[in-house]
């Protein structure tokens, strides 16, 4: 399509051709004209947020669950400002957003005008690439890459900022063929000749491991699929990040459970045992290592990673491999079946068999009350009145978001969106309401914790305003519950400002934003409850009051390496818990 | 139990390997804001620049090329590569130290006040170090100076005593020997 149009139109016609069904944003001066545009059209629906950074969560939520690239619209100054936390959570979690900012027009950029703020300059270190449009002849070509760049390679948020002038300017629009940039070129294929070396090492392996993560997730489906076809073709165990759950079934048996600082015993212990690691989509980031130089000390490792700069960063690697995971992972089933590789059966078999009694020790039993809810115990009867759904999790970040990830059993990709490298508290609603918005049938659930979802509360009046049903599942002890297990251990018990003295009432704010409240204090209520929050289709704000002490076991102190982690009864004092060393870290 | 050591959470570990000086050569498109990502990555992720030159190489092309001269570990050297190659704007990145023999230059522009038998000095010593006169007055000299970085540090050091006003060097620029381009 070529044609005469303004500024404006453009940025219409190319969100549409780019299949952008959903626009999250909020209006303001400086992107008036689109929103004039937007008003005129009806190809692409925008979905109006109450904060900008409810809408590029909003549109991260969309992404994750689709696949798709989230698109967002925000105005100059504070528009794009109130983005930032939002794309350095996009950038951190490789999540392809397209955000669209508008600036104040070019002849005053740079005179401290109203709203004015050096958006290119703020969000460079934020995103993957962005750009400032200051000729209308440039605009299609640049809307366009900005999809291209968003979602190829490892993917993350690309910003366009669009001065006023510009949206109002006519040129001719036009999809462009070619894409400019000559040093942008993202392999998929992996070297077949590393691919062949891994397999061979593979084949030797005594004590293999597959460590993967979000980089399945982003592959795509069909990563996942070839994934669990070469986990069960060599029979190895399997252990993820945060980001990575889903990928591989959490219901069968090769599965260990999470890896890391709350990861399952038997997955650090595999980390820190094995002797040959297989790490495909992620990228050894200091949350999984704990200790470098005590890091699966007497592996070989194989890197899979679409990012050149994510190998060989904190763990040298043995093999590394550059390019997709999908790509990687096919080639490596082909080679596997081909050359009848088969893994050493008798060591592979006392390698389960070490694992099995790793597993023993039931690393995430708690002990249940039956006149408190547990946290544990909350998420369990969750998990157990939605598995058989079409459910989609969201989190907020902190305990609950690790009690989650560690009891919620996640079976399909794309299932599980939560700000794992940012650690953005306030991530999950607003996430929420894009899922809901890409899957208008299914159950969306954010686990909250109610310290983390006041930061984007505000939210809720989207969900009512479109009719999404989100569940805003609130694990609420009235602490933020991870700074307060810190101080616990950590700081001698002085419990500095994590114990909110005043919380609304989250029923009553439930009905004051037009949705509904439930509230469950006692563990014999909580199924009876859940069961009412699932039958509602509307939005609900759920107050799940729980034990304020509980704290989140397994856990790896920071300065510790994987054989040294500590388990809930394990009775460990506090104070003996964390070296002077590793209070420094966070 | 075993040590703890503070510095291991973090890629910090890789202290124990020397710190090497390389030259990096980057190919980069010509566009507003590309040199600000480049020194962003630097200062963002604390690597180090000891030396940086940029200018347009390519007119038809709108390539630029940048010369940096910087210092890390190995693994350090290797991230600061793969993080260059990341930035969209960028073709080509050229570790120019371990990429083969090649020669690295300098500009310098050396300003000398003085009179009488010093400023005659200063003209001899111009001589043997190959400087040119490029503005006389009176009382001073502007030298100007090309060669390798220590040769510019030795003939400014010699001009201190000789009545050094100001120096002003446009930094390390760098290209491979032989037939081959980058």
């Amino acid at each position: 399509m070529t044609k005469e149009m303004t500024g404006a139109d453009m940025v219409i016609a190319a969100l549409a051709e780019q299949g952008v069904e959903h626009l999250f944003g909020y209006p303001g001066g400086a992107v008036l004209p689109i929103y004039d545009a937007l008003f005129q059209q009806e190809r692409v629906k925008h979905i109006l947020v109450r904060h900008e950074q409810g809408a590029v969560h909003a549109a991260e939520g969309y992404a994750r669950s689709t696949g798709k690239v989230g698109a967002v619209l925000v105005t100059s100054g504070p528009g794009a400002t109130n983005a930032v936390t939002g794309l350095t959570d996009a950038l951190c979690d490789s999540i392809p957003l397209v955000v669209i900012t508008g600036q104040v027009p070019t002849h005053l950029i740079g005179n401290d005008a109203f709203q004015e703020c050096d958006t290119v300059g703020i969000t460079r270190p934020c995103t993957k690439h962005n750009y400032l449009v200051k000729s209308i002849a440039e605009l299609p070509r640049v809307l366009h890459e900005a999809f291209h760049i968003a979602k190829s390679g490892r993917p993350g948020p690309v910003v366009v900022d669009v001065p006023k002038d510009i949206q109002f300017a006519k040129g001719v629009y036009s999809r462009p063929k070619d894409f400019q940039h000559q040093g942008y070129r993202p392999k998929l294929k992996g070297d077949l000749d590393r691919i062949k070396a891994a397999i061979e090492l593979m084949r030797h392996a005594k004590r293999p491991l597959f460590y993967t993560g979000g980089g399945i997730i982003n592959s795509g489906p069909e990563a996942s699929q070839l994934l669990r076809e070469f986990v069960k073709l060599t029979g190895f165990p399997i252990t993820s990040t945060l980001m990575g759950l889903g990928a591989y079934k959490a219901s069968d048996p090769q599965w260990l459970g999470m890896l890391g600082m709350h990861g399952t015993w038997e997955a650090n212990w595999a980390m820190h045992d094995c002797d040959v690691m297989i790490c495909i989509g992620a990228r050894f980031d200091d949350r999984i290592t704990g200790r470098l130089d005590a890091f699966s000390p007497g592996s070989r490792k194989i890197h899979v990673d679409i990012d050149p700069s994510s190998i060989n960063k904190n763990v040298k690697v043995d093999i590394p491999i550059v390019g997709d995971c999908a790509h990687v992972l096919e080639d490596m089933v082909r080679l596997w079946r081909s050359t009848a590789a088969s893994a050493e059966r008798k060591a592979l078999d006392a390698w389960w068999k070490q694992i099995e009694g790793w597993r023993a020790r039931k690393s995430l039993a708690y002990k249940n009350s039956n006149k408190l809810i547990k946290p544990q115990y909350a998420i369990e009867r969750l998990y157990a009145a939605t598995k058989d759904r079409d459910t989609y999790i969201t989190t907020e970040v902190g305990q609950h978001q690790m009690w989650a990830a560690q009891f919620y059993r996640f079976e399909e990709p794309n299932r599980w969106m939560t700000s794992g490298g940012l650690g953005t508290m306030g991530y999950g609603l607003p996430a929420s309401v894009g899922v809901q918005l890409a899957h208008p049938k299914s159950l969306v659930i954010d686990i909250a914790g109610e310290a983390s979802v006041l930061m984007t509360m505000q939210e809720m009046s989207t969900a009512v305003q479109y009719d999404l049903p989100v569940k805003i599942f609130i694990i609420n002890n009235q602490y933020m519950g991870m700074v307060r297990q810190w101080q616990e251990l950590l700081h001698g018990g002085r419990y500095a400002h994590s114990y909110t003295e005043a919380l609304p009432d989250f029923v009553k704010l439930a009905e004051a934003y037009h949705a509904v409240g439930i509230r469950c204090e006692r563990p014999g209520d909580l199924d009876g409850a859940i069961a009412e929050m699932i039958e509602v289709n509307r939005p609900v704000i759920f107050d799940c009051v729980v034990d304020q002490n509980e704290n989140c076991f397994p856990m790896i102190p920071s300065g510790r390496a994987h054989n040294e982690m500590l388990l809930g009864d394990a009775g460990v004092e506090p104070e003996d818990a964390v070296t002077e060393q590793g209070k420094v870290m966070v | 139990m075993t040590a703890v050591n503070a510095t291991t959470h973090y890629p910090a570990a890789t202290v124990s390997e020397a710190v090497e000086t390389h030259t990096l050569s980057v190919l980069v498109d010509n566009e507003p804001g590309v040199l600000a990502r480049v020194i962003g990555l630097f200062s963002g992720r604390g690597y180090n620049i000891d030396s940086l030159t940029v200018s347009e190489t390519e007119h038809e092309k709108h390539l630029s090329r940048i010369t940096i001269v910087t210092r890390g570990t190995p693994m350090v050297i290797e991230q600061i590569k793969n993080q260059l190659e990341r930035l969209v704007p960028v073709h080509r990145v050229v570790d120019m130290t371990v990429a083969g023999p090649h020669l690295e230059r300098e500009l310098a522009m050396v300003k000398v006040r003085g009179k009488g038998e010093q400023r005659m000095e200063a003209l001899r010593l111009a001589d043997a170090f190959r400087a040119r006169v490029i503005d006389a007055s009176t009382e001073s000299f502007v030298f100007e100076i090309t060669g390798a970085s220590d040769k510019i540090e030795s003939f400014v050091a010699l001009m201190i005593p000789l009545g050094l006003v100001e120096v002003s060097r446009t930094g390390i620029v760098a290209i491979a020997r032989g037939p081959e381009g980058m």
